[in-house]
């Protein structure tokens, strides 16, 4: 059970995320800035007691794995694993500056804590299942985490991952959808249609568990808590009801807000929003 | 040299599928970390008993070959050396953005098996011939390209794939093919096997058209021409060095192979002259999408036979540079 302190811990941990994205978007000028505060609260949920982990070894054997399917959201688990000590604060001010650790898209082979190479959508969830699938033949008992986008779930490859995990019942998988309901050229409605994601993961032969706000670390953290423990021979899908650009008021609130150029204004502007969601001890949750 | 080359070529061994298979199981009882996965086709590629046998290490990824290259990319991520099989077709044009991120670019340990290449399609006709895998595959950095000419390189390909770190493309047929190669040949990925010496021409050949060159050159000789005969199995990385020796030694070169005639073993050899030694070449290749029919009848048809090679060579030779 989650503490009402350590809710507000995890709240102020996912407005530490957000500040740490926006410092690596505003000095790149430009980056996914709606995806990865849309997924802020969830890396502060795994990153803060869900996801087991070592900073200090980061290919540690019994580590939980995760996959950032979605991959552009690179500066949320940047943000997260810099926070967590997996590398110095300071590389955050390198996103995109070559020859940086930290590209805009995670790669497994550059940025310690990064388990898996993504950024053509769809290709994580394979992956992910593989990474599964590996610590089952191994008799491992890691969960592997595996994010996806909403949009990203247009891929095909994603339904044929769905497919396989529940035809090797590799209840070890917990697959989120950070279904924040936009993607580049308009909202995930208009362009595929009906995007019931809880009904389309259940016909597959899912385990679903839906929270209703996905920006919210108690509900998050619950969601995880009843996924690692239904091992019912099925993988788990979170869906996570989301709003992209979470935290900034400009960025909710702009109609395109997936990947733009980031002036020192709007960053500052930003910032003074994640301070202000910032909670103190006696708050409520 | 050309004491590899058994002599008939009269092939003593099975199909390569079952040579495949036969490969596989060794490796799955002798290691613990090979995996097979596959397809659909575990019927097809003769491995069906052992996924019976070995569940634990046999992967079936159903009829969705994006996804079954990616479970490879995360399998091998996690220290396993993943086989991963389907058709030549399926594996390389199918899933090859899956290859080139998941397992190239992410700088892993993935062996991706494309059987019945080029022609060996057969009845499976044109929708199903792979013409373009070569071409694809050597696009990328560091991935190693294998096109396969009998059962003995096969299981010695396939151990010093399982042996290196990285991506490995080896392509092959099916079905049973002449053999090449003597039981107790010695064959090493990048380095080429000249099979036949000769000082008028080479022709560089692979996979199922190092037979053919080595037909060509018997044709060729009955006229007097001495060809030289090598076995380019290894396209990417090409054994630059031999490619060179040849055109110095023997100033006119002809490739053969079972391919586009853009992007493979072709291209690959007159990049490498053009850039080191420009000599009068001609290629044998595929020059249109494949059809149905037995595979005497395709090699026939698409001009990649015998007759086909020994007439390039007496085309090349007249522009050779005295």
């Amino acid at each position: 059970m989650l503490s009402h302190e350590y809710e507000l811990t995890l709240k102020n941990s996912a407005q530490d995320i957000r500040v740490g994205i926006m410092h690596m978007i505003g000095r790149a000028k430009l980056g996914h800035v709606g995806g990865s505060l849309s997924i802020a609260d969830l890396m502060a949920v795994l990153y803060g007691g869900q996801l087991r982990h070592d900073p200090k070894q980061p290919r540690w054997d019994g580590r939980d794995r995760i996959v950032l399917s979605k991959g552009h959201a690179g500066p949320a688990m940047y943000a997260a694993l810099a926070l967590r000590g997996f590398f110095p604060m300071e590389w955050l001010d390198t996103l995109n500056q070559p020859p940086t650790n930290l590209p805009s898209h995670t790669d497994r082979t550059r940025t310690p804590g990064v388990d898996m190479t993504t950024g053509s959508l769809g290709q994580g969830a394979s992956s992910a299942a593989g990474i599964a699938l590996a610590g089952q033949l191994a008799g491992k008992d890691y969960y592997t985490y595996l994010i996806l986008g909403d949009g990203e779930c247009e891929e095909g490859q994603v339904w044929e991952a769905a497919m396989f995990a529940v035809a090797h019942k590799l209840e070890r998988l917990i697959a989120f959808v950070d279904f924040n309901g936009k993607q580049i050229d308009g909202t995930i409605e208009e362009i595929a249609g009906v995007a019931d994601f809880e009904e389309k993961f259940a016909s597959f032969g899912w385990n679903v568990i839906s929270v209703a706000d996905g920006n919210d670390v108690r509900a998050i953290w619950e969601a995880v808590e009843q996924a690692k423990a239904t091992l019912n021979g099925k993988p788990v899908c979170i869906v996570l009801h989301t709003v992209k650009g979470k935290g900034w008021k400009f960025a909710e609130d702009a109609e395109y807000n997936h990947c733009w150029a980031i002036d020192d204004a709007q960053t500052a502007d930003a910032l003074r929003d994640f301070e202000a969601a910032r909670v103190q001890k006696g708050d409520k949750a | 040299m050309s004491q590899l080359l058994k002599t008939p070529l009269q092939s003593p061994d099975p199909g390569l599928r079952a040579v495949y298979a036969a490969k596989l199981e060794e490796f799955i009882r002798t290691t613990d970390n090979v995996v097979g996965l596959d397809a659909d086709l575990m019927r097809s590629i003769d491995t069906y008993p052992l996924w019976k046998q070995r569940p634990d290490r046999m992967v079936e990824c159903g009829i969705a070959e994006q996804n079954m290259v990616g479970v490879a990319a995360g399998l091998s991520s996690e220290g396993f050396v993943p086989f991963v099989h389907s058709f030549a077709a399926f594996s390389s044009r199918r899933a090859f953005d899956q290859l080139m991120m998941s397992c190239a670019f992410a700088q892993l340990n993935v062996k991706l098996i494309g059987s019945d290449p080029g022609v060996a399609t057969q009845v499976n006709g044109g929708s199903h011939t792979a013409n373009e895998d070569i071409a694809l595959m050597r696009s990328l950095p560091n991935v190693t390209v294998l096109d396969i000419c009998d059962a003995v390189q096969l299981r010695q390909f396939m151990e010093q794939a399982a042996a290196a770190y990285g991506v490995f493309y080896l392509r092959f047929p099916r079905c049973a093919v002449p053999r090449i190669y003597a039981d107790d040949a010695v064959l090493t990925i990048g380095k080429a096997e000249t099979l036949l010496d000769g000082g008028d021409l080479t022709i560089i050949a692979s996979g199922l058209e190092v037979h053919e060159a080595v037909l060509a050159a018997d044709l060729l000789a009955q006229e007097g021409i001495s060809a030289r005969v090598v076995d380019m199995h290894t396209i990417q990385p090409l054994d630059e060095d031999c490619v060179i020796r040849a055109a110095r030694e023997t100033g006119a070169i002809v490739t053969a192979e079972n391919h586009s005639l853009h992007g493979g073993l072709g291209s690959a050899v007159a990049e490498c002259l053009a850039e080191h030694c420009p000599t009068p070449m001609e290629r044998v290749a595929n020059r249109s999408f494949g059809d149905v029919g037995s595979l005497s009848y395709l090699i026939k048809h698409f001009d990649l036979d015998a007759a086909s090679i020994a007439a390039a060579a007496k085309r090349v030779l007249p522009r050779k540079k005295c």
